[in-house]
């Protein structure tokens, strides 16, 4: 049972963390109502695995935490729909500027929309490298896959996203 | 479309640009890109992605789930043996949430709504906490806590009188979930938090450079916190007073 050291320990640790937690969770669940069930929960599980933390990174610790319950959440409502993967073909062509595609506003939300339509496991790789800046092995372990698979997720997401940001820009 | 050959290179570009590459690749690296414009237009697409997606807006934890949270780190579901009188000096937590975990770690001991209430108005100054619902309409505001709260607080809009309501949030205090609504007064913010109470008696209190003043009506517990001076902060009492509280 948690005490109150427990409590405060597991405060100093992760609640530094809980915007880069919130915001994890609402791009894996992309509803920001779910997104707060998911940081509740994952909170309460983190104070009672905080005996067991050894890790380095707190930030990685929490993200961990938060990534399993959301994607526990995720499996238990399967509400939406995913792009299916054969969109990866659309290999964006390196002739084309991409680096007008998210210069303004326009460019960003597309952006936005594109990052929620990835498949899980390549969104959780995309935003805990680029929102969160998390190393290859943080986002090994935060997501339970080899090194080698975070990159070639990485490498995937990153081709989905440039080709649908070109998509837009005939 | 990139060269089949230069495939091998992908994952090493990629590396790179995370900055996960030792230095050898790095060196192989740097000699195939000065010789392969496919891998170079490939690096900047990747840099030109990356702006795009740290430029992306951030999901900030909400005001209300941040409280929440700070009240169960703070209380634990077991029984609590005695605590500590301290706040923690977490650096990066900073000298608004030290203060605000002290106050509700403090709570079960000395009851102190009107001190819990500085400390929520000040953890609710910082950047992105202040409302939930973003309102100067009190028939957005009134309705936004259906259903968020087991009591229907009363939202007024005193924008003739110099007060206009800017919105509301969920807040902890008292050991409740309690109505927050945010007003204005020149630049100075005032929150008014309202929970059903049959405490009686009006008292203000000027503690760490904030006013509050607290009163009863309808029902309802009203504490009203801001840096505003105590004159203007009790003209604001006053009007709900008018109001016909």
């Amino acid at each position: 049972m948690a005490d109150t050291d427990d409590a405060s320990r597991f405060a100093r640790i992760a609640l530094p963390h809980l915007d880069a937690a919130f915001s994890l969770a609402r791009w894996l669940v992309r509803d920001a109502a779910l997104a707060e069930d998911v940081v509740q929960e994952a909170m309460l599980r983190g104070l009672t695995y905080i005996r067991s933390y050894r890790e380095e990174n707190p930030k990685a610790w929490v993200l961990r935490i938060v990534r399993t319950t959301a994607f526990d959440h995720m499996a238990q409502q399967r509400r939406v729909a995913e792009v299916p993967l054969d969109h990866a073909a659309e290999l964006p062509d390196p002739q084309r500027s991409p680096e007008a595609a998210f210069a303004d506003a326009e460019g960003r939300t597309a952006l936005a929309r594109a990052v929620a339509a990835l498949p899980d496991e390549l969104r959780e790789c995309i935003v805990l490298r680029e929102l969160e800046d998390m190393s290859y092995r943080d986002i090994a372990r935060i997501a339970g896959v080899p090194l080698g698979t975070v990159m070639s997720r990485l490498w995937r997401a990153r081709q989905m996203l440039r080709g649908a940001a070109l998509e837009r820009q005939p | 479309m990139t060269n089949p050959a230069c495939e091998r290179w992908h994952l090493l570009l990629q590396a790179d640009h995370d900055g996960e590459l030792t230095a050898s690749e790095a060196t192989d690296l740097m000699v195939h890109l000065a010789g392969c414009a496919a891998c170079r237009a490939e690096r900047d697409g990747l840099a030109a992605l990356s702006e795009g997606l740290r430029a992306l807006p951030r999901h900030a934890a909400p005001a209300a789930l941040r409280a929440a949270l700070t009240r169960q780190a703070a209380m634990p579901p077991a029984a609590a043996p005695p605590r500590p009188r301290r706040a923690w000096a977490g650096g990066a937590l900073g000298l608004a949430l030290a203060a605000c975990i002290a106050a509700v770690m403090l709570l079960p001991r000395a009851p102190d709504p009107d001190a819990a209430a500085i400390a929520s108005h000040i953890r609710a100054l910082q950047p992105g906490h202040l409302t939930d619902v973003l309102s100067s309409d009190q028939h957005t505001v009134k309705p936004w806590f259906n259903g968020r709260l087991d009591y229907a607080p009363p939202v007024r809009d005193f924008a003739s009188a110099g007060y206009p309501l800017l919105g509301g949030r969920l807040d902890y205090l008292a050991g409740r979930d309690v109505a927050a609504l945010v007003y204005g007064r020149d630049r100075h913010i005032i929150d008014l938090f309202v929970w059903p109470s049959d405490q009686s008696g009006s008292a203000e209190h000027v503690a760490s450079g904030y006013n509050t003043v607290a009163w009863n009506g309808g029902g309802m517990r009203f504490v009203a916190v801001s840096d505003l001076n105590m004159a203007e902060l009790r003209g604001f009492a006053a009007l709900w007073g008018d109001a016909g509280r």
